[in-house]
């Protein structure tokens, strides 16, 4: 209880400064609406009208929060306007886009560590993937894979787990080199074979790494699946709600839909945190 | 117990290795002879540099000798190795955090192919042989760094190899421990008649567990003095006041200062 205190001051600052900057940044279309119609308004009355406006410039944080819990609670989760809709799509993408990218950075990790040409190789490409914006790609990999017959949630998840396998790559890297020289000697002087120093030692050492590492990569997961859905006219999902959003001026819809992401984000997170602690602990690396 | 026989178990003949580095080639040794035989405990002592621990790891074939013939139960030192001939203690315990004193000692059990019965049984058998017993359960971070570096002798002497290789194994503990240590040592080699090579920088160490001390100096690494030990086999702690003892750890001085004299 004693960290609630902390964290619940920053939350009301960051609120406080919000609705300040509402207030701001909405008060030159009250008082152009006021000039128009060629009437005074007084400061409260600004205030009021700058916290209720249909499409604000900046929402007030209580409108994102009706807008949020409209789109989750008010709506049956099958409607288009549903955030637990569209939540659902985006999220089936970025866990399948994670298995993926998961997957594939820990097979080119063990790659790396035990292949001197990958080792040499497919580390500068690995960086250079990411250098791309993925924006830019992000439409050239969904049309290919739809001339290729691939669609659905497929191409999607391959944006998502572009993003989120090169996290894994960098830390699954470290974690199977974190064995030292006497750890590894250790297991020479008992003649074991490459599959056995594997198991019995390289993979455990990497689990702390491991972890550290799903946690950056499904966050870079759920960026790259929303960030799929946005330039390339989906019509579901949470980067569609963005999109949508800002076609109309939408603002609230923005706001409640990036919300959403972090929240669901922060849930991914805090799961893959929960695993790791447990595994940890089972491997009594926890004290 | 066996007494030491005559037939040598380690033998080094002219053996040499020269590291080539980036500052040129290192000659870690030179010119060493040396016959172990089966059962004794033999130190080696000298400066670092001097080649000491290089030695031991081309026993274990974790070096590779660049002339000379080394043989190792009569085979080369990776034939031995194949075959599981050593067990080797390291100077740090190293202990893998996840997995608990019992996990740690079943490893190279697990990696041998040894049966689960079999493995069970001989876990408790070493943590027996040294004082562990009931510690199994523990995980390495709840032992001392006496405790640990026992439960890693324990872990080389799981499978029953001949030999015992050990690289100043008790270097990072404190006098007191290490006495102790060094007391138990005595009692268990006297108990399993393994052939031990032991790495240090100890004089009294040496001395006190020693049947056979070598002495070895640096640039190039080579043996300056191999002394047969006079001490009986059963030392009481107090034999380091004894004359014997004296006169032996003075010799290991002064041949420690001769491999040092054409070089200051």
């Amino acid at each position: 209880m004693r960290s609630l205190f902390p964290i619940l001051t920053v939350v009301a600052a960051i609120i406080g400064v919000w609705y300040l900057a509402a207030i701001w940044m909405n008060a030159t279309w009250v008082y152009d609406q006021a000039a128009r119609d060629g009437r005074e308004v007084g400061f409260s009355e600004v205030v009021g009208q700058t916290l209720n406006q249909e499409r604000p410039v900046l929402p007030a944080p209580h409108q994102v929060a009706k807008g949020l819990w409209d789109g989750v609670a008010g709506q049956k989760v099958t409607s288009k306007r549903s955030l637990v809709y569209h939540g659902w799509v985006t999220l089936s993408a970025t866990l399948l886009g994670f298995a993926f990218g998961s997957a594939a950075g820990i097979l080119l990790a063990v790659g790396i560590v035990y292949n001197r040409a990958m080792d040499m190789s497919v580390m500068p490409w690995a960086i250079a993937s990411q250098t791309i914006p993925i924006l830019a790609i992000a439409p050239m990999i969904i049309v290919v894979l739809n001339s290729l017959g691939v669609t659905g949630i497929v191409p999607k998840a391959i944006i998502s787990a572009y993003l989120s396998f090169f996290p894994v790559v960098v830390g699954m890297v470290k974690g199977l080199r974190s064995p030292d020289a006497m750890q590894l000697d250790l297991m020479r002087t008992y003649n074991a074979n490459g599959a056995q120093t594997f198991g019995k030692l390289r993979l455990p050492s990497s689990m702390p790494y491991l972890f550290a590492s799903l946690k950056v990569g499904v966050a870079a997961s759920l960026v790259g699946t929303i960030v799929g859905e946005l330039p390339t006219g989906a019509v579901a999902g949470l980067g569609s709600r963005l999109l949508s959003g800002s076609y109309y001026g939408q603002t609230v819809q923005i706001w409640a839909a990036l919300f959403a992401a972090a929240i669901l984000a922060a849930s991914l997170v805090g799961i893959i945190g929960w695993v790791e602690r447990v595994v940890l602990a089972r491997m009594g690396l926890v004290r | 117990m066996t007494e030491a026989g005559t037939t040598a178990v380690i033998e080094a003949k002219a053996l040499d290795l020269v590291f080539q580095t980036a500052d040129g080639p290192v000659h870690a040794l030179k010119d060493v002879n040396l016959s172990i035989n089966r059962g004794e405990f033999v130190s080696f002592i000298g400066p670092s540099g001097c080649g000491k621990t290089t030695f031991l790891r081309c026993i274990a074939a974790l070096e590779h000798p660049t002339g000379g013939s080394l043989t190792v139960n009569g085979l080369t030192p990776d034939e031995a190795r194949r075959k599981r001939a050593y067990g080797y203690v390291f100077q740090a315990a190293g202990l893998y955090p996840w997995r608990t004193i019992a996990g740690n000692i079943k490893l190279p059990l697990e990696i041998m192919g040894f049966s689960r019965d079999e493995q069970e049984e001989r876990v408790r058998n070493v943590l027996q042989l040294v004082d562990l017993e009931g510690f199994g359960k523990k995980f390495p971070w709840q032992l001392s760094g006496g405790m640990q570096q026992r439960a890693s002798i324990a872990r080389a002497l799981a499978f029953d190899a001949d030999i015992l290789l050990m690289d100043e194994p008790f270097g990072a503990l404190d006098e007191i421990v290490r006495d102790r240590l060094n007391e138990e040592l005595l009692k268990l080699w006297a108990r399993t008649g393994k052939t031990i090579g032991f790495v240090t920088h100890s004089i009294p160490e040496a001395v006190y567990l020693s049947t056979k001390i070598v002495v070895m100096s640096p640039r190039p690494g080579r043996i300056t003095d191999v002394i047969d030990s006079p001490l009986p086999k059963d030392r009481p702690l107090e034999i380091r006041d004894s004359r014997d003892f004296i006169e032996i750890a003075h010799r290991v001085r002064e041949g420690l200062r001769a491999g040092h004299g054409d070089e200051v």
